[in-house]
């Protein structure tokens, strides 16, 4: 009993450490001007977070919130930084009436996500039924199998849902090679539009070339 | 090993239990980096001389200069920690750690052995993937921070290279998950148990086409010769670490090793059996199945081959830096992406049309003790047990109708469930719900 108790707390004091750090440097980013010091307090604070998904036992999701949001945002952040700069360290002032609308528009979005977080009814009430599908064993993975299921349209943790309400399960699919391709496209269109500058004034180079001679 | 501890004095479970394994687990992989490195930089002076027709290290501790590492280390401790003048100071001086972080964490979900991992993360080889990502973030900051062209030259090199390294080495490693049908490393090596026949880089012709692949993506990720454009001592004065000095310059190194190791660690894993030697003598000699030492030793022959596997891995790119000329930025850029990715691209098309029309390969005849999905340490499955007898009272018509769910959208299982599963058979069937006492009963 006790020992359970010890492990609830350790797993507890983790997860208060884990936030703190997110917290804390999340509000870093917010007070430093220094756009690459940024950078790295939105890389420890996102790294936190990856944390926490760790410590939920969510190994795919953490894994994912490494590789995209801590490595590639953040890498491309540094690209975007580095090719627009102008002096070494490059700063950035806010304007108090920038300050003001910041809060405005992130303090609703706070305030959205708070009660939509708690308005979310399988949270707080339907405890048994996540109790059990977290208890299903699943092949050899116990969360990144689910998220497969649940992108080809079983959704583990909906078991005990109503017939009516499982049809309407289809799966994240389709809306995820949607996006997919959507995103392929744009980055063709981006290397396309990049190179064909080039090709432009090529041929508009050698025009002048056969025109002058 | 600590899990092992901790069940002989009862500790399991318990707070205290659970910290001490982590700190054991945290102390010995930082062995593993720490002294990985001293070898690795002895070894590649030997190596480098060797291959420039010249002896190396003779002198010190002895036959072979084997010490030579640890006078190196007490060199870089005596120098002086400077920081230049225009440099972003905090960011300057918290650039290497976070680099030796990066290579450290991802040992983390490495597995030395069957069950021998400080961490069985069941997506252990994304994991992986993305912590070695990170690596990039210190060396970019070091070349930004240090207010030097040459450190900021180097940063944005490793910075491009990386990045477009990451496309071919994630297609060529999708191969082996999906022959295994997962991506927990521990159970992609015990897949490949029994002779080499078994062996991903073995299954066909394109996965064998793929280890290569992997193995040069592998090392431009991780920052080697031929690609080791961030650090271009010919041009850039010494690239990102141009201005580093003493402990700090030499943790970009035992990070850089570190990182060696793992990926030599991860393509021994995904291709070459992990810890399953080319012949299982162990298996032959019954080892695994006579109790807990029995068990022990055939793991400890399994760490010792797992590790010479990683270690030759880390050969070859010594012997290839100290042979091959360094390429141009862009020969690196072109090699990535008109080369590795097309041809990363074609392997993973062809190994899937390997599997799907089912054409013959090594694996089929099932050398040896055939592949598994268990984990044989008694401990290493211990905890897992606990969670699965904690859940017997669930509702039986819950597992039915889930498996009912997932019959639907499956193909229907073939009654030899508890046979182990083959290796031409990676692929749907391992998503089927398996009961998982079934599968780790030993």
């Amino acid at each position: 009993m006790t020992s359970a108790l010890l492990a609830n707390i350790s797993s507890d004091l983790f997860f208060i450490v884990f936030a703190g750090i997110a917290c804390v440097f999340a509000v870093a980013v917010l007070l430093t001007s220094n756009i690459v010091r940024m950078a790295f307090y939105l890389v420890i604070s996102l790294g936190a977070t990856a944390g926490l998904f760790f410590l939920a036992g969510a190994e795919f999701v953490g894994a994912m919130q490494l590789m995209i949001y801590v490595g590639g945002t953040l890498v491309l952040l540094i690209f975007g930084v580095m090719l627009t700069a102008q002096s070494r360290f490059v700063n950035m002032r806010t304007h108090p009436r920038d300050w003001i609308m910041a809060i405005i528009v992130g303090g609703s979005l706070l305030m959205l996500l708070l009660t939509a977080a708690f308005r979310v009814p399988s949270w707080h009430e339907e405890q048994q039924v996540i109790a059990a599908a977290s208890e299903l064993e699943v092949a050899d993975s116990k969360t990144a199998t689910r998220l497969g299921l649940a992108l080809s349209g079983v959704r583990v943790d909906k078991i005990n849902a109503d017939e009516q309400l499982k049809q309407g399960m289809s799966g994240y699919l389709l809306p995820f090679v949607i996006v997919s391709i959507h995103l392929l496209v744009v980055l063709i269109g981006a290397a396309y539009m990049a190179r064909s500058k080039r090709m432009v004034r090529r041929t508009s180079e050698q025009a002048e070339d056969t025109t002058s001679s | 090993m600590a899990e092992l501890i901790n069940i002989r004095l009862g500790l399991e479970g318990s707070a205290f239990g659970s910290i001490a394994a982590a700190v054991i687990h945290a102390l010995l992989l930082l062995h593993v980096v720490a002294v990985g490195a001293l070898v690795f930089i002895w070894m590649e002076r030997k190596i480098a001389g060797r291959i420039q027709d010249r002896l190396g290290p003779t002198r010190v501790g002895g036959k072979f200069g084997w010490l030579q590492t640890l006078a190196d280390g007490l060199k870089l401790i005596t120098k002086e920690d400077i920081t230049p003048q225009n440099a972003d100071k905090m960011l300057f001086k918290i650039a290497p750690y976070v680099s030796f972080a990066a290579s450290y964490a991802a040992f983390l979900a490495l597995p030395f052995a069957d069950g021998w991992v400080a961490n069985n993360v069941n997506s252990a080889v994304f994991f992986v993937l993305a912590v070695l990502g990170l690596e990039v973030f210190g060396v970019i900051l070091a070349g930004y921070s240090s207010g030097s062209k040459w450190s900021l030259f180097g940063a944005i090199r490793e910075a491009a290279q990386v990045v477009s390294y990451e496309v071919p080495l994630g297609l060529c490693v999708v191969v082996p998950v999906f022959l295994a049908g997962t991506m927990n490393l521990v159970t992609i090596g015990n897949m490949q148990a029994g002779y080499f026949t078994n062996w991903f880089v073995f299954h066909d012709i394109f996965t064998f086409g793929t280890f290569w692949i992997f193995f040069t993506c592998a090392t431009a990720s991780v920052n080697r010769a031929p690609f080791d454009l961030a650090e271009a001592e010919s041009e850039l004065v010494a690239g990102f670490h141009t201005e580093y000095s003493g402990l700090r310059w030499s943790f970009f190194f035992m990070a850089e090793y570190g990182s060696m190791f793992l990926v030599s660690g991860l393509g021994a894993i995904l291709f070459f059996g992990g810890w399953h030697g080319p012949i299982p003598l162990m298996s032959i000699l019954g080892l695994p199945e006579s109790g807990v030492l029995g068990n022990y030793l055939a793991n400890l022959a399994g760490c010792v081959n797992f590790m010479l596997k990683a270690v030759v891995g880390v050969t070859v790119m010594m012997w290839v830096r100290w042979t091959l000329p360094r390429l141009r930025i862009d020969q690196v850029i072109t090699t990535c992406l008109k080369y590795c990715v097309p041809l990363a691209s074609v392997c993973f098309i062809g190994a899937v049309g390997w599997q799907v029309l089912d054409l013959p390969s090594p694996s089929d005849w099932h050398l040896g003790t055939g592949p598994a999905y268990k984990v044989h340490e008694e401990w290493a499955t211990h905890t897992n047990n606990s969670a699965a007898s904690g859940a017997d009272d669930r509702g039986p018509e819950t597992t039915e109708q889930y498996q009912r769910e997932s019959d639907q959208l499956l193909p229907p299982e073939p009654d030899d469930a508890d046979k182990p599963l083959t290796g031409s058979s990676g692929s749907p069937r391992s998503l089927t719900a398996t009961p998982l006492g079934q599968e780790l009963s030993p």
